[in-house]
């Protein structure tokens, strides 16, 4: 069993300032996932009659992307290529100190604690992650399309991103361009996508600038940390799609 | 096509493309520098024809300017815009398990560099451009009255590299560089869409060119230090 020193971000609202609060825990075990000690933690804060903290989850099993827990310094914690509900206890020792704060980014508001509002992905989705198609009854069906084995493979890989954030939360420009450009990728290398392809990246990555995310640097933190292993490769292609859509007019 | 600069993905473009640009200056400039090691008279002459001929001084020098200009504020334009992308920071941030040092301060070895440009245009533009476009002086002759004495620009380079000092500060100055194109040369490719099958050959390529540019700067510098 282990006994750790948690440091939370708390914060009680939007427009609560917040601060980090130490809570020791005891008893862990290191079978426990993450979120399952942070259930622990807040069963105690509970029974003590204080508010427990708050933070997203949902599937529990890594593809929902709903959770949101930059560990450590690092979005999902110390391990790559899973989310923060994959993580177990056993990667971290005993008497450890662990840090835990929301994803940081002005296009990330916290909203409480661990919490923070995502929707600025919703509206880049909006903005063109999408095909349109005619519903009327005699749709093509998508499989008598035959598409190129490696082109169907990387549209697949880029398909697999769950939109959790953790590209922005480590980006030290908090520039959400893996997100987009894998969102870019999974129509841009199909045949169905070819339609739309212009106005999609053009309205994305305009609703991406409005949302207040920074600019790529290229520094490649986020495809270290997306717990889905997106390419860097998506990013170039995104670029390539933006500017050849830009000249076209 | 309209307000592509108005968009992140076009600053990046712009930047990468003035990145490029000035990294095949700045090979033809080593490319250059080299022969003042092996020949002062193909140096002399060389120089002479970059300083003189009408080409390079007036179309591509002032390109060679704004694009200077151009990326070292469009570097602190993307600076300022990043760092208000995110308004709090994180109380424990472990950067260095994911990129590297150089990716993340290119601001810091850019500002090294601009400092360092400054002192070199001290020491060789300034003094270039008074005596051609100033004084009038085209000839590029140590004593222009006298066409026996030679081109000036071998010996004035001899002459910077005198004091220890300078040649201290251009080394350091040269290792900030290399490593501002270890994340540079392979961070504009991607930029500009280039990443495919021929991305691992060109991040060898672009190891060797940003270990390998500098260090011959430095060696050339030391050369003159050791032989003057």
């Amino acid at each position: 069993m282990m006994n750790l020193t948690l440091k939370i971000w708390r914060q009680k609202n939007a427009n609560d300032k917040g601060k980090i609060v130490d809570y020791p825990v005891s008893g862990i075990s290191p079978d426990m996932s993450f979120l399952e000690m942070l259930d622990v933690l807040n069963q105690e804060l509970i029974d003590k009659g204080e508010e427990p903290v708050a933070f997203d989850h949902d599937c529990r099993e890594g593809i929902c992307g709903t959770c949101s827990l930059y560990i450590n310094g690092r979005a999902h914690g110390p391990q790559t290529k899973i989310t923060a509900c994959q993580l177990h206890m056993r990667s971290f020792n005993d008497g450890d100190t662990i840090y835990i704060e929301p994803w940081r980014a002005k296009a990330f508001p916290v909203v409480k604690d661990l919490i923070v509002d995502r929707s600025s992905f919703d509206r880049i989705q909006q903005a063109g992650g999408f095909i349109s198609v005619n519903t009327s009854g005699n749709t093509q069906d998508a499989n008598a399309i035959p598409i190129e084995k490696e082109n169907a493979d990387k549209a697949f890989d880029a398909a697999t991103c769950i939109g959790c954030g953790a590209c922005v939360a480590s980006c030290k420009n908090s520039s959400a361009m893996l997100f987009v450009s894998a969102k870019v990728s999974q129509f841009a290398l199909l045949p169905q996508g070819q339609v739309e392809a212009t106005d999609r990246v053009l309205n994305m990555v305009k609703q991406m600038d409005e949302e207040g995310f920074g600019n790529c640097t290229n520094t490649g933190a986020c495809e270290v940390e997306c717990p889905k292993g997106i390419s860097l490769e998506n990013i170039a292609r995104m670029n390539r799609e933006y500017l050849a859509a830009s000249f076209k007019g | 096509m309209s307000g592509i600069l108005n968009s992140s993905i076009g600053r990046k473009f712009a930047m990468a493309l003035s990145a490029l640009f000035l990294m095949v200056f700045l090979l033809q400039h080593f490319a250059i520098n080299s022969l003042s090691v092996f020949s002062p008279d193909a140096f002399n002459e060389v120089s002479h024809f970059m300083g003189t001929f009408w080409a390079i001084q007036y179309v591509l020098q002032p390109v060679l300017i704004f694009g200077v200009i151009f990326h070292f504020v469009m570097g602190f334009v993307l600076e300022y815009q990043n760092n208000k992308a995110r308004q709090v920071g994180y109380a424990k941030s472990s950067r260095a398990a994911n990129s590297s040092w150089m990716s993340r301060n290119m601001l810091l070895t850019g500002a090294v560099i601009l400092a360092f440009m400054g002192l070199h245009f001290y020491d060789f533009w300034f003094p270039e451009i008074n005596i051609k476009f100033i004084e009038g002086d085209m000839s590029g002759l140590i004593d222009p009255n006298d066409a026996d004495s030679g081109y000036r620009y071998y010996e004035h380079l001899q002459h910077k590299f005198v004091d220890g000092w300078r040649v201290a500060i251009y080394a350091v100055s040269f290792v900030l560089l290399s490593l501002h194109l270890l994340h540079g040369f392979n961070s504009a490719f991607q930029s500009v869409g280039a990443n495919n099958k021929y991305t691992k050959g060109l991040k060898g390529f672009g190891k060797v060119y940003a270990i390998g540019v500098p260090l011959g700067f430095i060696l050339i510098a030391l050369f003159h230090f050791f032989n003057h």
